[in-house]
């Protein structure tokens, strides 16, 4: 019977939470409540893939309201997936929080910054899930709001600053995306996207089409950051409290980049966008240029959130870089690094907010030697920095391969020459991290000092979850079939529904 | 059992020593134990595949048509015995070394070693190059602490160059050769014969050997030689084991594996792919024992001349022909034995007298007779003089040679034999016959002063080990030669 209703919960139970928070206000209650929702929600989504793995596609009218009258949700092999990453990131990451939030956020707005979580949360599942494309505009919006809230919710009075960009940049995009919906219903007449995607075939060749896929695509590439639309992302990154850049880098740009797979490839369909519109030539050049602007530029940060900010955004590169290569296999290669480089880049930003915890500081100059202060916490840092290197037994090589071999599949090998040239970079900026927490010695070390300062590792509530998910790091890494075989169902999916 | 069981041991007992840190006696007890039990496995190994019972396992397939997976072959089983025992007597010769040196940090280096042999054995063992590869970044990655080992600014910038090669060329060249390999022929598995014959063009062939051949780092071909001299930074048992024996002949060991199990050397011989590769090999054969005439660092000397005889190795695969193949295979073990004895005398005479400098040693002999002479033997087994076993190799790559009708290889070969005469020879030569500098009556007074027990049983069991070599060389040769055949 409830599991009939699996899709509306995924977005209800969140949604439903989030009030209750500001009732209850007492930070501890309200942290409870939320991991019970959000542990929720990744089980409602663990169930959900399975439901889709068994039995396919489900479809489901909000309120018994048929679709083209009503809302309908639609849970595919695609966003099923999609889910599972968003909901398990939320839980690790909500799992982690609350020491660091009690340290990092002033302890009368901690009841808000839940709410926020959970509302970023419901913003995020409903994107993914809806079969709407109106409700997507609405959904990114719940989304982005309560991501703004977060962001500015530190101590860190730059947050404000890096949270306006934001909020300026990511309403632009969210007003293209609004654009582009709203031109695609003035021609198809329909705001379901199973129903425009039928539709829309007769008309798009007229310039209103035209003009929707350009506005909604440049939307919803500012909303992930791509290169150049990413002059948000690097301070939102930065100066946001460390929770929200882990559970940020992990979940909306991933989100987003759904997004865009879902237009693109379901809605005006393969052949309509890249090769009458060659949007695949725009997004390689993008996506290659992200790669290494990202890179590069993260080799000269000192400090080490806006190094991995950086490298979020080469990251979302080589996402980018799979989808233009319109292939099977390159598809299944950005797929795949949806779910690696979630795990990655929220175990990086983990790590780093346990330094946080202890030291105050994540710029390199304050971090010197903390490698013998905080030896768990450092081989953490190590063991995600070799993933996103993507060093063999690493989740990061999994993408990696996958992505050459569909450049290689196309024999431009120069291609793959370039993703690995991106990947030595990668070892570049991990390493000067490394040496620095390894080598460089604290000025505390000149003085003599008793065992017990010495020794300050991050406290237990926080250590388990982060080798929780660096241990999935390895295990998805050596045992990697399943998530591969899933991201290549998804493809296909994609793939043959043009 | 008997191959996870070779990996898995030194992994427990890394995991032993790093809990016993407190203890020396105790951690050390272990690392010998531990080295000790490998070899006797590594020898059941051997004994099972002289049977004709060639073990082979697959853990785990990591995606479809990628599996973790080992198997027994000679080659691997040849480098596996060897790495397996010259640990047992590193080992030895560690104890007396980090005591005598008073070096920091013991327990990490003991457990990094016997990390870096458990990520060895993994790469002797493996079924097919990805496999292969995994640990082969594995064991670039577990010896950088050991590079890095005292932590001085030195040893950092050795360490990032020692990492910036390595890592470089195999995730820059190597991994897109490996995954170009796996996009042609669908498998990765080592195959006798060869899996790229008749799967592509000639022109393809050529690129993807060189990517294969420059991408192995390890195997210290110019230009990418240069992690060798800054890995020398490191403590001299590491030096010894992991920078003359095992990291080095991971890397030449894993040309061997590509050129006769990837390509298969009849595909090399008829396209001719490596021919140009066996000119780069001669020059880094030369050049490298040029720079090491000039070094006067004793340990840099050493460095630059195991880059010359990596590149004998990689000279005999490139000729792809038997003979050479089985003199690359033979030079593996040769040389092991010969410069780990050397690198054993330079670590005693650091420890015994703090010389470093070649220049300082005049004269040696007089308080060091042991170790000199030790050294002795092993400067000729490295020229390939008898009675010591690096005759052999060196005869076989002669015969490989001559067999793929090369003559300036040929020439090359003899060069540098008597380039290594230069370099080598004066060093123990003078020991002996000089007068030293220091001719002050306490200093001539001072008798005989040697380094550390545990140091001198290690030196007399490798350098009676490479005259032991000369004389029963058959169970090497004949490895090899089930290899080719």
């Amino acid at each position: 019977m409830i599991s009939q209703h699996l899709p509306v919960l995924q977005v209800v139970v969140p949604l439903l939470f989030a009030p209750i928070c500001v009732l209850l206000r007492r930070h501890n209650l309200v942290w409870g409540v939320v991991l019970l929702s959000c542990w929720a929600s990744f089980v409602i989504a663990t169930l959900l893939l399975q439901q889709v793995l068994t039995g396919g596609e489900i479809i489901y009218a909000i309120g018994g309201w048929e679709a083209p009258w009503g809302i309908e949700y639609r849970v595919d092999i695609l966003n099923s997936f999609v889910l599972l990453i968003i909901t398990g990131i939320a839980s690790i990451v909500i799992t982690f929080a609350r020491e660091s939030v009690h340290k990092e956020i002033s302890e009368d707005r901690i009841y808000l910054f839940y709410t926020a979580f959970l509302l970023h949360l419901t913003g995020l599942c409903g994107v993914v899930i809806t079969g709407d494309a109106f409700n997507i505009f609405v959904f990114v919006e719940i989304a982005s709001l309560s991501s703004y809230a977060m962001i500015s919710a530190g101590r860190d009075r730059r947050a404000l600053l890096a949270a306006f960009r934001y909020l300026i940049l990511g309403t632009v995009g969210a007003t293209f995306i609004l654009i582009g919906i709203g031109l695609m219903y003035v021609m198809t007449g329909t705001l379901n996207i199973a129903d425009m995607a039928d539709r829309i075939r007769d008309v798009q060749d007229t310039r209103t089409i035209v003009s929707a896929f350009a506005f909604f695509t440049v939307g919803v590439c500012i909303k992930f950051g791509l290169f150049p639309l990413h002059y948000w992302l690097p301070n939102a990154y930065t100066y946001a409290p460390s929770i929200v850049s882990a559970f940020l880098s992990g979940t909306t740009s991933k989100v987003f980049i759904y997004v865009l797979l879902r237009f693109l490839f379901t809605i005006f369909g393969a052949e309509y966008a890249f090769d009458t519109m060659h949007l695949d030539i725009i997004l390689m050049v993008a996506a290659l240029l992200a790669i290494f602007s990202g890179s590069i530029a993260a080799i000269y940060q000192d400090n080490i959130k806006k190094m991995l900010a950086y490298s979020s955004i080469a990251q979302i590169g080589y996402m980018v870089l799979g989808i233009s290569l319109v292939s099977v296999t390159g598809l299944m290669a950005s797929i795949l690094h949806l779910f690696n480089h979630a795990l990655i880049k929220t175990a990086l930003f983990m790590s780093v907010a346990c330094f946080f915890f202890r030291f105050d500081s994540v710029s390199l100059k304050d971090l010197k030697g903390v490698g013998r202060q905080m030896p768990w916490t450092t081989m953490a840092f190590v063991i995600g920095g070799l993933s996103l290197i993507g060093i063999p037994m690493t989740v990061g090589f999994i993408s990696k391969w996958y992505l050459i071999v569909a450049a290689l599949e196309k024999d431009w090998w120069w291609m793959a020459a370039l993703i690995l040239l991106g990947s030595i970079l990668a070892v570049v900026y991990i390493w000067k991290v490394i040496e620095v927490i390894y080598f460089q010695s604290t000025e505390a070390d000149s003085q003599p000092v008793t065992e017990a300062v010495k020794f300050q590792e991050a406290p237990l509530s926080m250590l388990i979850p982060v080798w929780v998910i660096i241990f999935a790091n390895i295990y998805f890494g050596v045992n990697a079939s399943w998530v591969t075989d899933i991201s290549q169902q998804a493809a296909v999916y994609l793939m043959g529904g043009q | 059992m008997l191959i996870e069981a070779a990996i898995l041991i030194p992994a427990i007992g890394a995991v032993l020593i790093a809990l016993t840190g407190r203890q020396p006696n105790l951690r050390e007890a272990i690392t010998l134990v531990s080295a000790v039990s490998m070899f006797i496995v590594v020898c059941q190994i051997y004994l099972a595949l002289e049977t004709g019972d060639a073990l082979a396992i697959e853990i785990l397939e990591v995606v479809p048509g990628l599996s973790l997976a080992f198997a027994v072959e000679p080659l691997g089983m040849l480098f596996a015995l060897v790495a397996s025992f010259l640990w047992i007597v590193t080992s030895i010769y560690s104890i007396g070394y980090m005591r005598g040196h008073h070096e920091q940090n013991q327990t990490r280096f003991y457990v990094c070693f016997a990390l870096a042999l458990s990520s060895v054995m993994g790469l002797t063992f493996s079924a097919n190059m990805f496999t292969l590869f995994i640990f082969y970044e594995l064991i670039t990655l577990v010896t950088y602490p050991l590079v890095t080992h005292s932590g001085t600014d030195e040893a950092k910038r050795s360490g990032r160059v020692y990492l910036g090669v390595l890592l470089g060329t195999s995730i820059g060249l190597q991994l897109l050769a490996i995954i170009w390999t796996w996009t042609i022929t669908g498998t990765l598995d080592f195959t006798e014969g060869g899996i790229l014959a008749g799967k592509t063009t000639d022109i393809v062939i050529a690129i993807l050997f060189a990517l294969y051949v420059f991408g192995i780092g390890k195997a210290a071909l110019m230009p990418f030689h240069r992690w060798l001299p800054a890995a020398m930074v490191a403590p001299t048992p590491v030096s010894a084991l992991l920078h003359a024996v095992a990291v080095v002949k991971a890397g030449v060991f894993t040309v061997l594996k590509v050129t006769v199990y990837i390509f298969g050397i009849d595909l090399l011989a008829t396209t001719g792919s490596s021919e140009w590769l066996i000119y780069v090999a001669s020059a880094t054969i030369l050049i490298a024992s040029i720079i090491a005439m000039s070094k006067d660092n004793l340990k840099a000397r050493l460095a630059y001349s195991t880059v010359s005889q990596l590149a004998y190795i990689v000279l005999g695969a490139m000729l792809a022909s038997t003979m050479g193949i089985i003199g690359s295979g033979m030079h593996i073990a040769m040389h092991a034995f010969g410069k780990i004895t050397l690198f054993f005398c330079a670590g005693a005479i650091m420890v015994a007298s703090h010389k470093t400098e070649i220049s300082q040693m005049r004269g040696l002999g007089r308080t060091m007779p042991f170790t000199m002479m030790a050294f002795l033997i092993g400067s000729m087994s490295i020229i390939g003089l008898p009675p010591t076993g690096g005759m052999w190799s060196k005869w076989f790559l002669v015969m490989g040679t001559l067999e793929a009708e090369y003559y300036i290889p040929l020439l090359v070969l003899l060069i540098s034999s008597l380039l290594n005469v230069a370099y080598l020879l004066p060093i123990a030569v003078r020991g002996f016959f000089s007068e030293p500098d220091d001719m002050s009556p306490e200093n001539r007074a001072q008798g005989i002063k040697e380094a550390p027990l545990p140091c001198l049983i290690a030196i007399a069991i490798t350098s009676l080990g490479c005259i032991a070599l000369f004389f029963y060389p058959e169970p090497v040769y004949e490895l090899m030669k089930s290899i080719v055949n």
